[in-house]
């Protein structure tokens, strides 16, 4: 956990302006005092596994069902196209199989791709890419090369907080 | 009074619970939901899903980090219920309890000992097959706990509360039944009445009908239920008849209890392409295995959704990280589904074949009892023949035989997920016609709409519903006949058992809430001492009045023999050793089991004899 020492030191001026606002307002002078009753006045920054675990959790998730990290993790240049596609139908039914049950996603743009779509006057710039000859003002009119994809549902798992989300598989040890 | 009608099937492989608001006036068709079960996926990983499957993995103590087991109960978890139980076991065989309900109805040993695992080591803490099953009810009580009554407020909505309809397979005797009950009193349901399950899929289907049941079937028709689940395979006939311009339903037969189900054509598969890779060299370990089993589920249901598919592919990953490369690969042809699948366990067979049966001779059969033969149709063949023979002798059969070589049903209803398999029920379609064209019959129309995998906790719960006046009732009552053995007074000879006669206790048919008359035999029994009684069903013999006595029960093929019941009468008063003459008596409960009873001759005693004992002359511990 990386603290940054520096941003928590205030000037003088700050100082004296913090002083005279906790001065004049009795309610801010409670907050202050009951902050420095407090032994750990303000809660540590989470470690950076506890903000993202539930990217670690996807992960896991993901490597359990569809073995995609050590699909990744394998140097895969000197196995032949056959190999490397029986482990990729495990990586697919497995990991599609978490994704299905996590997520419904849906296409952002319901026409078939190669078709001529118009996006409109008002479009949100993040449901539509514009590329090629942008110029002039919307609505464009262009051919559809992606229709992209939205998350319409989430439905990820709850997961203790009592574990470490570092340890997205852990080792395996068979006793004979 | 209770807010919700709670359908739940305690199924071998999968529970699942539907509610039924009873407040709702009028039937509501697919609206009706199904709880999403909270349960382990992963250490630590809770997540919903509507199939709760029926695993219990035992850790050992030291197993999993501490609250990698917490439930949003039970933050103290100590063992796993569920998805993680039914994976995790997977590795850990000897410490998972699976099939517990194929347990819960095998004569052959004391059902409520502590006997699973099987294959246990001695330090794992065993459970009986009631305890296991009512762990599964019990996760699903929480569950329901948890989502509906959390607060103070919706305390009347927790499940003890509720209705709960509970389903039970048809062929299930009067001990496996009582021994249901018993494990859902230990998961905490108060309020609990018991279903035949392929009953309550038939329920589903006339509610997902609709308007459109009345349509669909008839008066006259003869309904069958095919109920193929992951470990049993369930047969039903329900007769349509009318009275006064409404349509009656009664269920005029069920099937032997056959341990043959969905799990067992995955295996076979498995075992088949397993043999091919041995061959070509590469042998899998027993995880692998069950990567392949489960490989051959997704190849044979790609198959039988896709009929230009010649092939589908399966790969089973490496155990170790080394996944590209240590992948094996394989394919499931459609030459071998067909053979071993479809010709495998539902041959075209003629209606005479009989399944190939060792009639169970009483000898000591520890393992569960599966079925010898995996011919589905065999099974078919022969009950609906034998139940044509019962029937055309009946003296009020509710259909007619009338020169007919078996029972023509009319229709069929499939459940089970096997057949999401068009295929396979075409199979057994084609069967079905052939018979009923060679015996001048007409051939069956499939009653469809059913969803195969939730269809038992649906229609359980719109039972709950029905029960309160609503639609169209199922009438059956017990789908067995049942009898006490007396022993025939004659001298002894060594090496020699005398023949047993059996005495009709409970005829064939008795409703729910009634009892039956007291059958003149009387019977001594010695106070302090226990007494038991062999006991007997038979699903055929349909005419036995109560009282009725067979000569020899062993010469009567039709009659099975189960668990036998028994009592200790207490010694009030320190008269231990003292002769009280009784009549037995037979009821058939509001909730759906039967009970035996002893009635005191001269007086006002009670007891009721117990149905939950193990086979007879089968001591020894597991």
């Amino acid at each position: 956990m990386e603290r940054n020492e520096a941003a928590e030191k205030i000037s003088f001026g700050e100082r004296l302006a913090l002083g005279l606002r906790v001065l004049f307002n009795p309610g801010l002078a409670g907050r202050v005092a009951r902050a420095l009753q407090t032994p750990e006045a303000k809660p540590a920054a989470a470690a950076s596994e506890r903000v993202h675990a539930s990217g670690l959790l996807l992960l896991s998730a993901l490597q359990r069902e569809g073995r995609l990290l050590d699909f990744l993790q394998q140097e895969v240049t000197d196995f032949s196209d056959d190999e490397v596609g029986a482990a990729a139908r495990v990586v697919h039914s497995g990991c599609r199989k978490v994704l299905h049950q996590y997520f419904e996603i849906q296409a952002v743009a319901k026409e078939p791709e190669g078709t001529e779509v118009v996006v409109p006057k008002d479009f949100d710039p993040q449901h539509w890419r514009i590329t090629g000859n942008v110029t002039g003002k919307p609505p464009f009119r262009g051919t559809l090369r992606h229709h992209g994809w939205v998350t319409k549902q989430i439905r990820m798992p709850t997961v203790s907080e009592s574990l470490d989300p570092r340890i997205v598989a852990p080792a395996e040890v068979e006793i004979p | 009074m209770s807010h919700y009608a709670i359908g739940i099937d305690l199924g071998t492989t999968n529970c699942a619970l539907s509610f039924y608001d009873l407040s709702a006036a009028t039937a509501r068709h697919w609206q009706q939901s199904m709880l999403a079960v909270p349960q382990l996926t992963a250490p630590g990983t809770v997540e919903d899903r509507t199939l709760l499957p029926s695993f219990l993995y035992l850790p050992s103590e030291s197993e999993f980090a501490d609250g990698a087991l917490a439930l949003p109960w039970d933050k103290k978890a100590g063992e796993v219920v569920g998805e993680y139980a039914r994976t995790h076991g997977a590795k850990v065989p000897t410490r998972l309890v699976s099939s517990a309900k194929s347990w819960l109805s095998h004569s052959g040993v004391d059902r409520t000992t502590p006997l699973l695992p099987w294959q246990a080591p001695p330090e794992v803490q065993r459970v009986s097959p009631v305890e296991a099953s009512a762990r599964y009810l019990r996760h699903l009580a929480e569950a329901w706990d948890e989502k509906f009554a959390r607060t103070k407020a919706t305390a009347d909505r927790a499940i003890a509360g509720q209705e709960v309809i509970l389903t039970v397979p048809a062929s299930f005797d009067a001990a496996a039944r009582e021994l249901t009950l018993q494990a859902a009193t230990q998961a905490g349901l108060k309020n609990v009445t018991l279903l035949e399950e392929p009953q309550a899929a038939l329920y589903a289907w006339i509610e997902a009908a609709g308007d459109q049941f009345r349509k669909q079937v008839k008066a006259g028709d003869v309904i069958l239920v095919v109920d193929v689940g992951g470990g049993t395979t369930d047969l039903s006939l329900i007769a349509v008849t009318e009275q006064q311009g409404e349509l009656q339903l009664s269920r005029i037969a069920v099937g032997d209890h056959i341990l043959l189900g969905g799990d067992n054509m995955d295996l076979a598969l498995a075992h088949t392409l397993n043999q091919e890779l041995l061959a070509n060299g590469k042998k899998l370990d027993s995880w692998q295995f069950v990567s392949l089993t489960y490989g051959c589920r997704q190849a044979k249901e790609l198959l039988f959704a896709d009929l230009k598919l010649k092939k589908a592919p399966i790969s089973v990953p490496s155990r170790g990280s080394g996944l590209v490369g240590g992948t094996v690969k394989t394919e499931l042809t459609r030459e071998e589904l067909t053979r071993v699948l479809t010709d495998g366990f539902m041959p075209r067979v003629p209606i005479d074949k009989l399944p190939q049966i060792a009639r169970r001779t009483g000898l000591t059969q520890m393992a569960l009892p599966y079925a010898q033969d995996p011919g589905i149709t065999r099974h078919l063949a022969a009950f609906l023949e034998r139940q044509g023979r019962a029937l055309a002798s009946a003296h009020d059969a509710p259909v007619k035989i009338e020169g007919a070589a078996f029972v023509h049903p009319t229709a069929v209803l499939f459940n089970g997920g096997v057949f999401k398999a068009g295929a396979l029920k075409a199979r057994i379609v084609e069967v079905l016609n052939d018979w009923l064209k060679l015996d001048g019959g007409q051939p069956v129309k499939e009653l469809e709409g059913a969803d195969l995998d939730l269809a038992v906790a649906r229609g359980a719960a719109y039972y709950g519903w029905v029960r309160h006046g609503h639609g169209v009732r199922i009438r059956g009552g017990t789908a067995r006949a049942y009898y006490v053995g007396v022993e025939s007074p004659m001298p002894a000879v060594p090496g020699f058992e005398p023949p047993i006669k059996a005495l009709c206790v409970a005829p064939f048919g008795m409703e729910e809430g009634t009892q039956a008359d007291v059958p003149p035999q009387e019977f001594g029994l010695v106070t302090g001492e226990p007494t038991r009684f062999r006991f007997f069903a038979s699903s055929l013999r349909r005419d036995d009045r109560v009282g009725q006595m067979l000569d020899d029960a062993a010469q009567h093929e039709e009659l099975e023999e189960l668990a036998p019941i028994e009592t200790t009468l207490s010694a009030d008063g320190g008269q231990t050793g003292k002769l009280v003459p009784v009549n037995l008596q037979a009821a058939v409960t509001e909730v759906g089991t039967l009970e035996v009873r002893c009635l005191e001759k001269a007086g006002p005693g009670l007891w009721k004899l117990e149905l939950n004992v193990r086979m007879k002359g089968e001591e020894q511990q597991p």
